[in-house]
């Protein structure tokens, strides 16, 4: 199992780099370089422009070199914990990162387990109970879902919060806690604002996952070996629990390794149009302003936490089906 | 499995019998009735976005300052006058009125003036798809000087309406156009990775790992943020429909891939190997047109994707930008709290959207179970 998370975690050492490289040639991307975007804006600000000062940042992320060779010196202060400078907020990159990629972390990944422990139980039922009144039900609740753009759900749900019940449903804290210490009060609070975004960004994952294991299900159900259960007295309940939902739910555990980036990608649209307070608008923000090392870092850690979502997949699913370790 | 085309068996008509392989899919395609409804409501679509400027009532630029977020008006088919009562459509006109201490705008029904609406009504002229020249609409104000807002207005007081029939056109093409630039993406390369086999095969296996293993929707922003702001929007159409298409062709490349690799080695390849057929007759001859109806079915579920992609992209304000009308565009309108709940139905493209890529979605299931007309019903 250890040779496997070894190797497992090896291969992953070219798509980090390969992410990486992606990031910074979106950085590199625009017209003018970092300095010349930095000279404009303290220009546009009426402030003086010191040449020795940009003669050194210049220096320092190697502007006059060749790509790689400033690549290379962007990525070696990231394994620093140095992102660059963000010339919008005249801050470095890393210390803007820090508590909004926390509150990414923890929406994605409640997402995650908000979008299995709806889907499960749905995709059981949908399976066993095939064309029965909940599965038309949950299936045509799945087809809307998956083709609603997550942010017209966001954009309904604020509007009917505000239009009916007067709530504002933005944000991940209220008022009194944006600025407070972590309590057990304002972690219940953010548990409270956490559930409309995960549901919004939880649908169109939902949806397919119930597909998935709804059709993986019913490929198994009709199997000798589930007759056979039954024929030996087994409950219903568990006969189908311990056989074939087992079997089905390992193309399940496979899947979270396209479901987390899916998760990622949603929630940068809803948490534009709900203003959490995650990385996400931050990064809107930074792109339209052409602010790019701050937008690139962005990118990265996205990125990377996709990667890191992939592999936890993938260990998952060895953990789960012994064979997958041995191939 | 292969009773459908068993020419012994006397139960078959021999009309089925004989048939063409599109002819089986078409029969089998026309039983998944939903796959049949969405085909024609796909098709209506596409009518519409290619006459839009036919079906929109007003151009969808003008604007008028004194209708800003008019609510909608409900089309009142029977006309009673004291003549008696006939048949002659028309909508209740509107007065304004302002509160005098919350400066709130409201429209206030107005029974005695009606706005009547003519069926190929006559209109300012305008250019058909760009290049015909008309002076009627579908439906037009009999009077040429009123307006009538059936979906309501937006800020400037443009028909929404027409704006969302204008936007047919962008967002219904741009997933045509990136689907066809990712299909010759995916078919080439999953196509040579799934023959030729070897590095070629694992190092693009491992490519398209990556790129579907990324967040798309940071990617296409990063990627879109650095198209130059002041660019031509036919330019800038085009620049996001490459990007689009760059994460896009992964799916398409995967599934001509597998197809490839199960193809490989059916005798009929084989036979033609040893005939001494060249790869490129191989491949063209006979390898494509037993994938085709494959790559049909993945194409018509790619579209939707690329038109929820542009959507998102636009509605953040980093995909096609105003004066170019796209549903994600005129959805951007609809972001502000203050003016959805001033008026709602600034929602409508949203709707058209969910019809757009339910149909979209319908049509693809129905095809990818058409397209192996061979396979038993379950």
């Amino acid at each position: 199992m250890y040779a496997y998370i070894l190797r497992r975690l090896a291969w992953s050492v070219p798509f980090l780099f390969a992410a990486s490289f992606l990031a910074f040639t979106i950085i590199q991307a625009p017209p003018g370089d970092y300095v010349e975007s930095y000279a404009a804006k303290l220009e546009a600000d009426g402030r003086q422009v010191d040449e020795v000062r940009l003669n050194s940042l210049r220096d320092r992320f190697g502007l006059d070199e060749p790509f790689l060779s400033q690549y290379w010196k962007w990525i070696s202060g990231i394994a620093k914990g140095d992102f660059g400078l963000s010339f919008q907020w005249q801050q470095p990159v890393s210390e803007l990162i820090g508590d909004r990629m926390i509150l990414s972390v923890i929406l994605a990944t409640s997402t995650l387990l908000f979008t299995w422990a709806i889907a499960l139980p749905i995709g059981i039922l949908s399976a066993v109970r095939q064309y029965s009144w909940g599965d038309y039900f949950f299936s045509i609740i799945g087809f809307i879902g998956l083709a609603t753009p997550n942010f017209l759900v966001a954009l309904i749900l604020m509007y009917v919060g505000v239009v009916y019940f007067g709530t504002n449903v933005t944000g991940l804290f209220s008022a009194e806690y944006v600025n407070a210490e972590w309590s057990w009060a304002k972690f219940l609070d953010l548990v409270k604002h956490l559930i409309i975004p995960v549901v919004i960004i939880g649908t169109s994952a939902t949806a397919s996952l119930i597909r998935i294991m709804r059709a993986n299900l019913l490929d198994e159900l009709y199997k000798p070996y589930v007759t056979t259960a039954r024929a030996k007295g087994l409950s219903e309940f568990k006969t189908i629990l311990k056989y074939p939902v087992r079997i089905a739910l390992n193309p399940f555990a496979s899947t979270i390794a396209w479901v987390f980036p899916q998760i990622i990608s949603g929630s940068t649209v809803v948490a534009v149009v709900l203003s959490l307070p995650t990385v996400d608008p931050l990064m809107l923000d930074a792109l339209l302003t052409q602010d790019m090392y701050l937008a690139g870092a962005f990118i990265l850690m996205l990125s990377v936490m996709s990667i890191i979502g992939m592999i936890v997949s993938d260990i998952v699913l060895a953990m789960i089906d012994p064979r997958i370790r041995y191939r | 499995m292969s009773n459908l085309v068993d020419q012994t068996d006397p139960r078959i008509p021999t009309d089925i019998a004989e048939a063409s392989q599109w002819r089986l899919m078409w029969l089998k395609f026309k039983k998944h009735k939903l796959a049949l409804i969405s085909l024609y409501l796909v098709g209506f679509l596409y009518v519409l976005a290619a006459f839009a400027e036919f079906f929109q009532p007003f151009d969808p630029e003008v604007t008028s300052r004194r209708d800003v977020f008019h609510p909608p008006q409900m089309v009142q088919f029977l006309d009673r006058t004291e003549d008696g009562t006939r048949f002659r459509p028309h909508v209740l006109g509107t007065t304004l009125s302002r509160d005098p201490e919350t400066l709130a705008t409201s429209y206030e029904r107005n029974p005695d003036e009606k706005i009547y609406i003519s069926f190929l009504g006559k209109s300012e002229p305008y250019l058909l798809a760009g290049f015909i020249p008309m002076q009627r609409r579908l439906i037009a104000p009999t009077d040429p000087d009123e307006r009538f807002y059936l979906l309501g207005g937006d800020r400037l007081g443009r028909d929404m309406l027409s704006r969302s029939i204008a936007g047919t056109r962008i967002s219904m093409s741009i997933g045509l156009v990136g689907v066809a630039m990712s299909l010759f993406l995916g078919t080439l390369i999953g196509g040579m990775a799934g023959y030729l086999g070897g590095w070629f095969d694992s190092v693009s296996t491992r490519a398209i790992e990556l790129i579907l293993s990324m967040p798309t929707i940071p990617i296409w922003l990063g990627l879109s943020a650095t198209i130059p702001a002041n660019i031509d929007p036919l330019m800038r159409y085009f620049a996001i429909t490459v990007i689009l298409s760059l994460i896009g062709w992964t799916e398409l490349a995967r599934v001509v891939r597998g197809r490839f690799l199960a193809l490989r080695t059916e005798d009929f390849v084989t036979a033609a190997r040893l005939d001494g057929a060249r790869p490129r007759r191989i491949v063209f001859r006979h390898i494509m047109p037993s994938l085709m109806s494959h790559i049909i079915a993945s194409v018509s579920l790619a579209i939707p994707a690329m038109i929820l992609a542009e959507t998102s992209l636009s509605f953040l304000g980093l995909g096609l930008l105003p004066p170019s009308i796209s549903w994600g565009v005129l959805l951007k309108e609809a972001q502000n709290i203050r003016s959805i709940a001033q008026a709602p139905w600034l929602f409508v493209p949203g709707f058209f959207v969910l019809i757009a890529v339910l149909a979209l979605n319908f049509l693809g299931d129905g095809l990818r179970d058409a397209a192996d007309p061979y396979a038993q019903d379950q």
